[in-house]
Parts: C-alpha cells; sequence; structure tokens
C-alpha cells in the first residue's frame, strides 16, 4: 500500500481506537446511572435512595394485585426472585399489565419501604407466539 | 479490481442505471409480499395482540439504522484513506437514508410503546441510545454541508462518522447491560429466535426488503450527486444533450 494511505489509515485506527477506550470509561462510571430503574434486591439492600423520585422494575407477583372497591387504588408486589417491594398506585394500568408480567413502576419509597407509584409502565418480553401455541404452552403448566 | 473501477463517477452511473429498475422491481414486490404476510396471514401474539405487528416496520428500520451506519462510516473511511470522491457522496447519501431509517425506528418504537409499555417514550439506555444515533445522522449531515470548501466539510463529515460508530454496539447491547424497559433481542445471531416460525418468516421478508429498498435509495441519492459534483464534466454534457433530444 501507498506509504501515505498507510499513514492515513493507522490515524484512523488510532482514532477509533482512543473513541472506544474513552467511550469506554465513560460507560465504567455511568454503569449504575445508565440504568432505567432499580431491582426490588437494590431497594431492599438500601442502594436506592428514599424520599425520591426513582424507578423500580420487576415482576408482578402471582396473587399480590389487589383492587379498591371504590376507587382506582391499587396494591401489587414486585419482585426480582430474591426480594419484592410493594408498591402502591391510582390510576389505570396499561393493557399489557398482569400478574407474572415485568412492570417499571415510578415514584418514591417512604420509610415503610412501600413505593407510592406516579407511574406504572408494562414491560414485555422478547417472546412472540400465537394464542394457540401460548395456550398450549399454559396447559402444560411451563 | 473491480470495486476500484466502480469508483468511477461515470461508470457507476451507467452500470447503477442498468440496475436500478430491477432493484425498484425486486424490492417494491417483496416489501408489498412481506407487509401482506405480516399484516394479514401471520397470527397475532398472544399477549400483545395485533399491536405486535407494528414489529414488521421496526425491527427491518432498526436493522438498517444500525448497518447503515457502518455503511456511512466505512465509506468515510475509504473516502478519508484512498480520497476516491464517490465514497464521500456514498457517506452523504447513507448519512440522509439513515437519518430517515432511524426516525422510522424511534417513530414507530413510539406509536408501539403507547400500547405495550402504556407511554410513548422513556429516557431508557436502548431509546437514548437509539436518539443519539439519530443525532449522530443529522451531525454528519450538517458536518458534511457546513464548509464552502466540500472538501473540508466531507472529511470533517468523515471524521464526525467515524468516531459515532462507538455508539453501535452500545445501542445493539444496551438491552443486555443495563436495566432497560425496552425487550431484550428477539432475534439472535447465536441462538434461536424466541419469535414463533410463522410469525418470523413475513419478519425476515421484511429485513430483505428494507435492504433492498436502501440499496436502490443509495443508488438514487448516489447518482443525483454524481450528476451534480460532475455537471462540468463533457460526458455529463453529453448526458443532458441526449437526454433533451429525445425529450424534445
Amino acid at each position: 500500500m501507498h506509504p501515505l494511505r498507510k499513514q492515513r489509515m493507522q490515524w484512523i485506527c488510532l482514532m477509533l481506537i482512543s473513541v472506544s477506550i474513552a467511550t469506554a470509561l465513560i460507560g465504567y462510571i455511568l454503569r449504575q446511572n445508565a440504568n432505567f430503574f432499580y431491582t426490588p434486591s437494590q431497594i431492599a439492600n438500601g442502594q436506592a435512595p428514599i424520599g425520591v423520585s426513582l424507578r423500580a422494575g420487576g415482576e408482578v407477583v402471582v396473587g399480590s394485585l389487589k383492587r379498591a372497591r371504590e376507587s382506582l387504588l391499587i396494591e401489587f408486589h414486585v419482585s426480582d426472585d430474591w426480594h419484592s417491594v410493594k408498591v402502591t398506585y391510582e390510576g389505570i394500568l396499561p393493557d399489557l399489565f398482569s400478574e407474572g408480567q415485568s412492570t417499571v413502576v415510578t415514584g418514591k419509597i417512604d420509610d415503610q419501604n412501600i413505593l407510592h407509584a406516579v407511574q406504572v409502565l408494562a414491560k414485555h418480553d422478547e417472546n412472540y407466539t400465537p394464542p394457540e401455541i401460548a395456550g398450549m404452552y399454559e396447559d402444560r403448566g411451563t | 479490481m473491480w470495486l476500484y473501477r466502480l469508483s468511477s463517477p461515470k461508470l457507476f452511473y451507467h452500470i447503477s442505471g442498468r440496475v436500478i429498475p430491477w432493484l425498484f422491481l425486486a424490492s417494491i414486490t417483496i416489501l408489498v409480499i412481506g407487509l401482506f404476510w405480516g399484516l394479514l396471514i401471520a397470527p397475532p401474539d398472544a399477549r400483545q395482540g395485533d399491536s405486535f405487528r407494528i414489529i414488521y416496520i421496526h425491527v427491518p428500520s432498526s436493522f438498517l439504522a444500525l448497518a447503515g451506519y457502518y455503511f456511512m462510516a466505512g465509506a468515510g473511511a475509504v473516502g478519508l484513506v484512498w480520497r476516491t470522491k464517490i465514497s464521500f457522496w456514498f457517506m452523504k447519501s447513507a448519512a440522509s437514508i439513515g437519518a430517515s431509517m432511524t426516525f422510522i425506528a424511534l417513530f414507530t418504537g413510539a406509536i408501539w410503546g403507547r400500547p405495550s409499555w402504556g407511554t410513548y417514550w422513556v429516557w431508557d439506555a436502548r431509546v437514548t441510545s437509539m436518539l443519539i444515533l439519530l443525532f449522530l445522522y443529522l451531525g454528519v449531515m450538517a458536518m458534511i454541508r457546513a464548509f464552502d470548501n466540500k472538501e473540508l466539510g466531507q472529511k470533517n463529515g468523515a471524521i464526525l462518522a467515524l468516531i459515532g460508530t462507538v455508539n453501535v454496539p452500545i445501542i445493539y447491547k444496551s438491552v443486555d447491560w443495563w436495566h432497560t424497559l425496552h425487550q431484550p433481542a428477539t432475534l439472535k445471531l447465536t441462538s434461536d429466535s424466541s419469535i414463533h416460525i410463522d410469525m418470523l418468516q413475513p419478519l425476515l421478508v421484511m429485513i430483505v426488503g428494507f435492504y433492498l429498498f436502501y440499496a436502490l435509495t443509495i443508488c438514487l441519492f448516489l447518482r443525483a450527486e454524481i450528476l451534480q459534483h460532475e455537471q462540468a464534466t463533457s460526458w455529463v454534457k453529453d448526458l443532458c444533450v441526449r437526454r433533451l433530444r429525445k425529450s424534445g
């Protein structure tokens, strides 16, 4: 290769490597802050701030969803298999919100570790199946 | 080398002129088949119902938004090293088309987010890094046009495009590296995809269709760039004279 072109190519490689290292370092510093939500374990371990608006995410515990009779008040537990957080919310839930599915809630945690949510979002997984086949799985209990 | 010969603007103009009708026919046919298959024949999703069908636009446009960035930056690198004019024009064309693809991905994502997540927009790692990709594309487009000296603008645009490549693997891995509201990848390179085969087939057809459509638009944009930049050359003048004679 022509020496001038080789030199230009080396400059480009050097630029790409240095930018990658810089980005990796920034990413290393931000690794926690770039998370969209705290897990119930992080909240249980005291890693999440109290009294400040934050997001918590996990699975809605099956059988934990309670609805008030006269209002839109809702109560449920969010879990990540190790710990769970009690969540209260007043409002309309997204269509895909249901027990056993993932959710991300925004709100403040009080001193009794109850999260008072102002927004509840549904997180769907990466699986796509036709209804008949999903029904077959449920019949088999998987 | 055939690639080196194709970098001659004149030769590329003539060869692409022959390819374009076929690319047009192939991409439109495949996109129509894919849309018909995906929107009408494929089964609905067990949980999301029919709203999941936006995947047939969302995923292909996201693929091209990411792959297109590498095409653009790669062309920029070739331009910087070999100083071939056509590489920079390719980069300029890929910037506008890539920006459109990124916008389509973000827009369909927002429409999909409303019924599935319960919100149009969240600032999670995937959505935010994708928005940064759109700004990178717009930045490259602006950089190329920002200088009176065209060559300087192209070189700076290529450098910005190359710097921005670090964002592409971040977008791709964001759903694994951080907690996000966005789902993890459904189509996987190393293991089976977590989508039923009846829903997967039209998705793959749409991805092929989008790639062909991308190639078609690149050819059209690049030909316009060639004519604009080579307007003083004799072959473009001849071309214009022949066109005028034909029409008049």
